[in-house]
C-alpha cells in the first residue's frame, strides 16, 4: 500500500510542479472553449445547446493532452523498469499512476468548468449537468486513454498515435456524456438513463484498463 | 543476441560480465531483472525469499538513472525507498553515504552525471536487495566516486549479496569474469 500511495504523490507532485503538465491541460480546455463562440457566432440560444458538446470534446482532447506523457516518461529515464520489477503487481502501479493523472489534470477540468459555462450561456443547472457528467465520465477518458499510453511506449511512438488509438474508444463516453447532460437541459429524456450507461462505462473501463496497459507494458519492454 | 550461455554465481561473489560493444551484456542483465524474455532457458535464484521472484529481490542499476528532474535528491530517494519497499533504511545517511548530504534539497535536474549516478547508488543502499544487477556501475563517476562504488559493492559481498555487472573497465574488486564473445 505504501508503494501505491508513493507512486500517487510522486506523481501528482511531478505534474504540478514546472513543466507538469497539469495546467496545460486546463489552458488548453480554456482555449478551446473560449474559441468556439468566436467561431460559431453570438446566436446564444445556439450556444447553449452545443455548449455540452463542446465542453465535453474540449475536456477529452485536454485529457488526451497530457496522457501520451502517462508513460513514456517513465520509460525515458528508466523509472517503469523498476516499476516493472517490483514487487507491487504492474496492474496495481498502471491504476496507481492513472488515478494520479485523474486527479492532477481531470479534477482541474471539472473545477473549470462552472466558469467556461458562464462562456458558453448555460445556466447553474446545465453547468451541473455537465460538471457531473465530466466527474464520472473523466475517469473512463483517462482508464481508456492509459492503454493507448502503454501502447505508444511499446510501440516508440508517442503523440499522434496515442490520439488515433484512443479517440475512437472514447466515442461511447463522449456519446453517453452528452447526451446526459443534453437530456438535464432539454430533455426529453430522463437525465438517469445516459447517466447511468455513463457510470457503467467508466466502472468497466477502471477494471480492463490497467489490465491492457499491464500486459502492453510487460510484452513490450526492450 | 545469444546462445548457449551458462553461468552461475553465488553468494558473496562479483560476477563480471565483460565483452565488446553489442555482445550483449545488457541484454543479459535485463534478462535477469525480468525486463526481456528469453527465447529459450531459464534463470533462478536458489535460497533467498520462496514467495518472491528473482527481479523483486534484484536491484538493476541500468545506463539511465530513473530520476526525476522536478524532484528533489532526497524526494527521488524516498520515493524509491516506498515503493521498492521491504527492509528500508533512512534517506538522509544513505545520502550522506554517497555523498550527496549536501545536497538533500537540490532539484535533481541541477545534478551533474556523476551526481545523478550517485543517487542512483544510494538507491542500492536504503533498500535491501540480495542480488544487485549493474549495468556499467562506475561510467560518469570520479575517481573518489569509483572508489565509493568499489566500497559499497565490498560491503554488500560481506553482507552475503550477489553482484552481477556488465563493465569494460577493470571494476577494482576481485570478480569471476564472464567474457561474452563478439556476435555470438
Amino acid at each position: 500500500m505504501t508503494a501505491i500511495t508513493a507512486l500517487i504523490r510522486r506523481d501528482i507532485k511531478i505534474a504540478l510542479r514546472v513543466g507538469g503538465g497539469a495546467l496545460i491541460g486546463v489552458l488548453f480546455f480554456l482555449t478551446v472553449t473560449v474559441l468556439m463562440p468566436f467561431a460559431i457566432g453570438p446566436d446564444l440560444a445556439l450556444l447553449t445547446r452545443l455548449g455540452p458538446a463542446i465542453l465535453w470534446l474540449g475536456a477529452l482532447l485536454a485529457s488526451l493532452l497530457t496522457l501520451d506523457r502517462l508513460f513514456t516518461a517513465d520509460h525515458e529515464d528508466g523509472s517503469l523498469d523498476l516499476i516493472v520489477m517490483g514487487q507491487t503487481p504492474l496492474e496495481l502501479a498502471c491504476a496507481a499512476k492513472a488515478l494520479a493523472h485523474w486527479l492532477a489534470a481531470g479534477v482541474p477540468l471539472i473545477v473549470a468548468t462552472p466558469m467556461l459555462g458562464l462562456l458558453l450561456n448555460l445556466d447553474g443547472e446545465a453547468t451541473s449537468a455537465v460538471a457531473l457528467t465530466l466527474l464520472v465520465g473523466t475517469p473512463a477518458l483517462t482508464f481508456t486513454g492509459m492503454i493507448g499510453a502503454a501502447l505508444a511506449v511499446t510501440l516508440h511512438r508517442g503523440g499522434l498515435l496515442l490520439a488515433v488509438l484512443v479517440l475512437p474508444l472514447s466515442i461511447p463516453v463522449l456519446i453517453f456524456g452528452v447526451s446526459a447532460s443534453q437530456a438535464a437541459i432539454t430533455g426529453p429524456l430522463a437525465f438517469g438513463t445516459p447517466f447511468s450507461i455513463l457510470c457503467a462505462l467508466s466502472l468497466v473501463s477502471l477494471v480492463v484498463g490497467p489490465f491492457a496497459a499491464a500486459a502492453s507494458l510487460r510484452h513490450g519492454l526492450d | 543476441m545469444f546462445s548457449g550461455l551458462d553461468f552461475e554465481t553465488a553468494s558473496g561473489e562479483v560476477l563480471a560480465v565483460v565483452g565488446p560493444n553489442g555482445s550483449g551484456k545488457t541484454s543479459l542483465l535485463r534478462l535477469v531483472a525480468g525486463l526481456l524474455v528469453p527465447a529459450g532457458g531459464s534463470i533462478g535464484l536458489e535460497g533467498g525469499e520462496t514467495e518472491l521472484t528473482l527481479p523483486e529481490q534484484s536491484h538493476y542499476l541500468g545506463h539511465r538513472d530513473a530520476l526525476k528532474p522536478a524532484l528533489s535528491v532526497a524526494e527521488n530517494l524516498s520515493f524509491w525507498r516506498d515503493f521498492l519497499g521491504g527492509e528500508t533504511g533512512d534517506v538522509g545517511p544513505c545520502l550522506t553515504a554517497v555523498g550527496l548530504g549536501h545536497a538533500t534539497y537540490l532539484p535533481a535536474a541541477y545534478l551533474s552525471a556523476g551526481q545523478r549516478r550517485r543517487l542512483s547508488i544510494a538507491r542500492l543502499l536504503v533498500v535491501r536487495r540480495p542480488v544487485w544487477l549493474l549495468d556499467e556501475p562506475t561510467s560518469a563517476l570520479d575517481a573518489a566516486g569509483q572508489e565509493l562504488c568499489v566500497g559499497v559493492m565490498r560491503d554488500h559481498l560481506a553482507s552475503g549479496g550477489i553482484i552481477v555487472a556488465a563493465t569494460h573497465a577493470p571494476l577494482g574488486i576481485e570478480a569471476r569474469e564472464l567474457r561474452m564473445g563478439g556476435g555470438k
